[in-house]
């Protein structure tokens, strides 16, 4: 599903974010990056959105080489994968529904597919009685739900998270991973980018370490270790 | 496309507007004051061409002809002559008419002095030729021509109102060309400007979309309704408010300087708007939709 083949990223100022990494993702797997600030995780999720190309090597996914696909298949692209970020990024001018209406808007969805979708991915988030409601009317988490909502209404095939849980309390956190699991039951890949030891403790799941643009550790069923 | 989606995309262009009414505002504004500039100056500049055209049309070339040629060969070259594309009207003007108005210019006072050619008409050799022009820039090519003609003896015709009508023409038209194409930048400049302010407050509404794979003709969409929105309604308010006005100060002239009526001939309304309101509005739709295209490329560069 997701293959990294000695995979470089350098700054133009010199800096290498990433000095070299390979790394093999199966479909429906679940996923935690871990590792201190600078060490890399967040370039690997937008080299992953395809928002930053590789200095070198080889990365593919579905199958596809993204450094040889054209500019104007990248929305395509991107609308088989899901993202939601520590800062939520909801349209603060819409309410509930219409924010995560707005994702099948932008992939020219019918409106009565979008009618019936998006209630349906309320229902299974738990907001579905909210869908009126302004994002500065919910709680931080109710937000982030809102955000997975959104990420998943298109039905990606990958859902990437970058510090979903960096803005939450620990309960609410648990309620967030809790759901992250439930869609990766779905058979969705998940891959988790977070500084949560808690939850990478209790979920036991794949946890690749990262540090200073290297992988330092890829264990099964593993914890955190910091 | 589908409808909904395109639906949607006017929607957002709307609301693109109302969030940033102020600036919206102000570049309508702006927007209707440059057309109401260039619709003014539209008026004028019709209105002058349509009184020297008027003018031009006004001044003949007189064609005399040698001694002994008939009336039958005369009106041969004026058939002849018709079929020019920059001759309008050709009047022949037989002897005895010729005469009968030289006694009315010469003989208004004492009548009875003229009796005495009464059988004898002294201008019997000046049947003549009066040619009505289109363009009057184009007489001294006309001229040549008749003068190559055999039979022709003289051509009597004003170089100075025509040189004078064509430069005035060509210093008219130099500079509309010139306030048109100023006014036209300063539009592009604000439209461009106010789209620029929507991108900058869509910012991360735009980050979102490119996240979730929107295609850049649905990032572009709303933008390019917005200025097109901004350049109709910039444009429709300037010209119905000239519409209004240009029908007021007509008739006003009209019963105010009623002496003036025959130099102060205005175009009428409908005549004058059937031109301005269609060019108006394109006017105002292009410069919106090129000043938000350019703003859009140059800012999103999606």
């Amino acid at each position: 599903m997701i293959v990294l083949e000695n995979i470089v990223k350098s700054y133009p100022n010199g800096v290498g974010a990433i000095n070299g990494i390979s790394l093999h993702i199966e479909r429906g797997e679940f996923v935690f990056i871990v590792g201190d600030s600078g060490s890399g995780k967040s370039t690997l999720i937008k080299l992953l959105l395809k928002e930053l190309e590789p200095t070198e090597g080889v990365l593919r996914v579905n199958g596809m080489n993204l450094s040889r696909m054209k500019k104007q298949n990248i929305p395509k692209y991107r609308r088989k994968i899901g993202c939601v970020f520590q800062d939520f990024r909801l349209l603060k001018d819409r309410n509930v529904y219409e924010n995560v209406a707005f994702a099948q808007r932008v992939i020219v969805t019918p409106t009565r597919e979008i009618k019936k979708n998006v209630p349906a991915m309320l229902s299974l988030v738990g907001l579905a009685e909210k869908y009126k409601c302004y994002p500065r009317q919910l709680s931080g988490g109710e937000q982030q739900r809102v955000a997975l909502a959104r990420a998943l209404v298109n039905s990606p095939d990958i859902l990437l998270a970058d510090e979903p849980t960096g803005n939450l309390d620990p309960k609410i956190s648990r309620e967030i991973m809790k759901l992250l699991e439930e869609i990766n039951a779905r058979g969705t890949t998940v891959l988790v980018v977070t500084h949560d030891q808690d939850i990478v403790n209790t979920l036991k799941k794949r946890v690749i370490r990262m540090q200073k643009g290297l992988i330092v550790g890829d264990e099964r069923e593993s914890g955190y270790i910091g | 496309m589908r409808l909904s989606t395109i639906g949607y995309c006017l929607q957002q262009g709307f609301k693109n507007i109302w969030r940033n009414k102020l600036f919206s505002l102000a570049s309508m504004a702006t927007m209707a004051a440059c057309i109401f500039m260039f619709g003014i100056f539209f008026c004028v500049v019709q209105n002058f061409q349509h009184l020297v055209k008027e003018v031009e049309e006004g001044v003949a070339i007189t064609v005399f002809f040698e001694e002994g040629t008939e009336e039958d060969m005369m009106i041969q070259v004026a058939k002849d002559l018709q079929t020019r594309t920059e001759v309008r009207e050709i009047v022949f003007v037989d002897a005895d008419e010729t005469w009968k108005s030289y006694q009315k210019i010469y003989f208004k006072d004492a009548p009875e002095l003229a009796e005495g050619f009464a059988n004898d008409n002294p201008l019997a050799n000046h049947a003549h030729l009066e040619i009505y022009m289109k363009d009057v820039s184009l007489q001294q090519d006309l001229v040549d021509y008749i003068l190559s003609i055999d039979q022709v003896k003289k051509v009597n015709r004003s170089d100075t109102v025509a040189e004078m009508l064509t430069g005035f023409n060509r210093l008219v038209s130099y500079v509309s060309v010139l306030i048109i194409a100023l006014l036209l930048a300063v539009s592009v400049f604000l439209i461009s400007n106010t789209v620029a302010i929507g991108i900058s407050v869509r910012k991360e509404e735009i980050a979102i979309m490119r996240l979730i794979g929107a295609k850049n003709s649905f990032i572009k969409a709303p933008f390019l309704t917005e200025g097109i929105t901004i350049g109709v309604i910039g444009a429709a308010i300037p010209l119905l408010v000239l519409y209004y006005l240009y029908n007021r100060i007509i008739l006003y002239m009209a019963l105010e300087f009623n002496m003036l009526s025959s130099v102060l001939n205005f175009l009428p309304v409908n005549e004058l708007f059937h031109i301005l309101m269609p060019i108006g509005m394109a006017l105002g739709v292009g410069i919106g939709l090129f000043g938000s295209v350019f703003t859009v490329q140059r800012h999103l560069k999606v």
